[in-house]
């Protein structure tokens, strides 16, 4: 099944599923398996592995303290491969590839996306890679049968989201609001107005990101989006009260 | 034809989406001003008035005896206002600000001149100005960060990364994707996504065009051999453009040899055989990188050189063989500023002085009635730490003791 089927035959079922993120190797790949595991017993329903890169740009200090110690730890791209395979063998939920291009074009474009496919993996998100840019891998990602997650941001203009659907597949990462990972979101009428705009534009399901850090959160999105995004909250979490506490806190948010 | 923004094989605009519609105004507005001929003539009188363009061309007879050789002359982009050939950029990319309407100005730095010069440009326009430097910069370049802040300027020391210029690159865009309503980020170098290596390129262009002039008129002919110091490759492109066409000029880069290119602790992308292509900081270029794609740390005595990436403009004119690259260590570079002081009274900045180094080493081969031309990016008042503690200077050190002192009681 494509996966922005899966999404839509699982939110027939639930009013929003949650997809959650960690970076591989933060704070060991111990503990990602231990997260991961935890995750999905509580009905996570897609789970963003960020391969960690050197220069995440888009990414605030929560993150990049995690990209950055992981990598200073040693870990390299060729781990996270390996663990990202044995987590698509072990548990039966889309797991995607988040990343930044020089990841990807060092590797080899190709031989990365090939390597995906072959280990399980459904989807990427690759934030600093516009279309513009992106005409090879765009082309073998629909080749392949993966899917290239296109993101919307509230700068987007109408005609601008046309496009990026168009490129896109299995479903579209709306942004929530300007700036970098991990600070609060105001989920005003701005913000409505916003996802009205991303799901005019597009058939795909609507996932939202950036600042999504607990029940309430959630409860806003739902009936709104068809994903909630768990991204820094999270990896604060582990870092604060260990792995023991993401059980509990993923259950408890819907 | 290439793809817009492209130089050859680099370059590009690798941005994340929050910034397209930001890019795209910034594009049309650089395109629009390229097209009128009353916005440059608005920069150049800006330029003359406010700043001390045209820089003088110097003829420098000692080093030009010292040596033996070649006649020396030295393009002094040290005589800007701010120090610097930073200012240049600055205040062509001001006037593109106020076109917009933008009232807040962001830039990172490395030596901290393009964020004194951008303090500057922000406080004479009146916009708001916060400036990102890696903070081992803010350690090496202090009197720069005492007049960025005396400017009116926020400095705010990077701790992420290396702590140093791709850092504060960094924290840059982060900051200009939350704020790109109010604010332009004002690249330094001709790096970045297009189109800034485009737009700093042209701004930097006066450089060249008037040193074209100026030796033509000093020397009657093109001079054989143009160096420039290369970090992002702002001056280096500014000075070449205006011999590029010029097929019998040969154009030399030097980037920083640092402890030396065989190291590892460096920041020479071209001249050494550590860099490959990748796409970081928002465009394609050769980087100082693992074989995972992770950036390296980088060595330099110069801040301003001391940096992973360079222009996706010279290293497409790297690769088609224009122009070639040479590195200076850091102890070459101490030597060359020690003699440029004292046979013409000139104090080059640590950046300018890689320059130096390779004229100097290339000099003497050639006859008499030939001309090199070196490009003084920066005057070295900025580097007076540095310098006094390479230099060993004891009446320096004695000195910073006592004012330690004075300020401890």
């Amino acid at each position: 099944m494509l996966l922005n089927e899966k999404i839509k035959a699982a939110r027939a079922k639930k009013d929003i599923l949650l997809m959650t993120h960690l970076v591989i190797g933060y704070p060991s790949l111990d503990d990602n398996r231990k997260t991961i595991k935890q995750m999905v017993e509580n009905g996570v329903d897609i789970i963003e592995l960020q391969i960690p890169f050197s220069e995440p740009m888009a990414d605030g200090p929560m993150i990049i303290k995690a990209n950055q110690e992981a990598i200073a730890k040693g870990i390299k791209v060729r781990q996270c491969l390996d663990f990202a395979a044995e987590m698509t063998s072990t548990y039966d939920i889309p797991f995607l590839f988040m990343t930044y291009y020089n990841i990807l074009y060092k590797y080899g474009v190709a031989e990365f996306l090939a390597k995906a496919k072959e280990i399980g993996i459904t989807g990427f998100i690759v934030p600093d890679l516009p279309p513009e840019e992106g005409a090879e891998y765009l082309g073998l990602t629909h080749e392949l049968g993966l899917f290239p997650i296109q993101i919307f941001a509230p700068t987007s203009s109408d005609g601008r989201m046309k496009t990026l659907a168009g490129h896109g597949g299995g479903f579209i990462y709306c942004v929530a609001r300007r700036g970098v990972t991990g600070s609060r979101t105001n989920f005003d009428q701005s913000f409505d107005d916003y996802l009205a705009r991303c799901r005019k534009a597009t058939d795909l399901p609507l996932a939202v990101g950036f600042g999504i850090s607990c029940k309430d959160d959630v409860d806003i999105l739902t009936g709104k989006a068809d994903i909630a995004v768990i991204g820094t909250a999270t990896i604060k979490l582990v870092e604060e009260k260990g792995v023991e506490a993401v059980g509990s806190f993923i259950a408890g948010l819907r | 034809m290439n793809k817009p923004g492209y130089f050859g094989q680099w370059g590009g605009a690798f941005i994340p989406e929050v910034l397209y519609e930001t890019f795209k105004e910034l594009r049309e507005i650089f395109e629009k001003a390229q097209q009128d001929p009353a916005f440059w003539q608005e920069y150049a009188n800006l330029m003359s008035s406010y700043s001390c363009r045209p820089t003088p061309l110097t003829h420098a007879e000692n080093l030009s005896r010292h040596f033996g050789g070649a006649q020396i002359y030295i393009k002094r982009e040290d005589l800007n206002h701010t120090g610097a050939h930073k200012a240049n950029n600055v205040m062509g990319q001001g006037l593109l600000v106020k076109k917009m309407g933008k009232k807040r100005v962001i830039a990172e730095t490395g030596a901290g001149q393009h964020g004194v010069a951008t303090a500057t440009m922000a406080a004479k326009f009146g916009f708001d100005c916060t400036i990102y430097m890696g903070e081992e910069d803010v350690h090496r370049q202090r009197p720069n960060v005492f007049w960025m802040e005396k400017l009116g300027a926020t400095v705010v020391p990077v701790t992420t990364g290396s702590k140093t210029l791709k850092d504060a690159i960094n924290e840059a865009f982060r900051d200009w994707v939350a704020n790109m309503d109010t604010t332009h980020y004002v690249m330094g170098t001709v790096c970045g996504p297009h189109p800034f290596p485009a737009m700093v390129a042209w701004f930097q262009s006066i450089i060249g065009l008037e040193a074209r002039e100026q030796i033509m008129t000093a020397f009657g002919r093109m001079p054989s051999r143009v160096y420039a110091c290369v970090g992002g490759g702002s001056n280096a492109m500014g000075i070449f453009q205006g011999f590029l066409d010029d097929g019998e000029v040969e154009l030399i880069g030097v980037e920083a040899g640092g402890k030396g290119i065989n190291t590892g602790q460096h920041a020479a992308r071209l001249a050494s055989k550590d860099a490959s292509p990748g796409v970081a900081q928002g465009y394609k270029t050769m980087f100082l990188q693992d074989n995972d794609g992770q950036m390296l740390d980088t060595h330099s005595v110069a801040a301003g050189l001391d940096y992973i990436g360079v222009s996706p403009l010279l290293t497409d004119l790297w690769e088609k063989g224009r122009v070639r690259f040479e590195a200076a260590t850091d102890q070459e570079v101490m030597a060359a500023l020690d003699l440029t002081i004292k046979k013409e009274g000139i104090i080059p900045a640590l950046e300018s002085t890689h320059a130096f180094v390779q004229a100097f080493k290339e000099a003497g081969s050639l006859p008499a009635d030939q001309a090199i031309i070196i490009n003084q990016s920066g005057r070295g008042d900025k580097d007076i730490f540095t310098i006094a503690h390479a230099f060993n200077d004891p009446s320096w050190k004695e000195f910073i003791r006592s004012k330690g002192e004075e300020y401890a009681s």
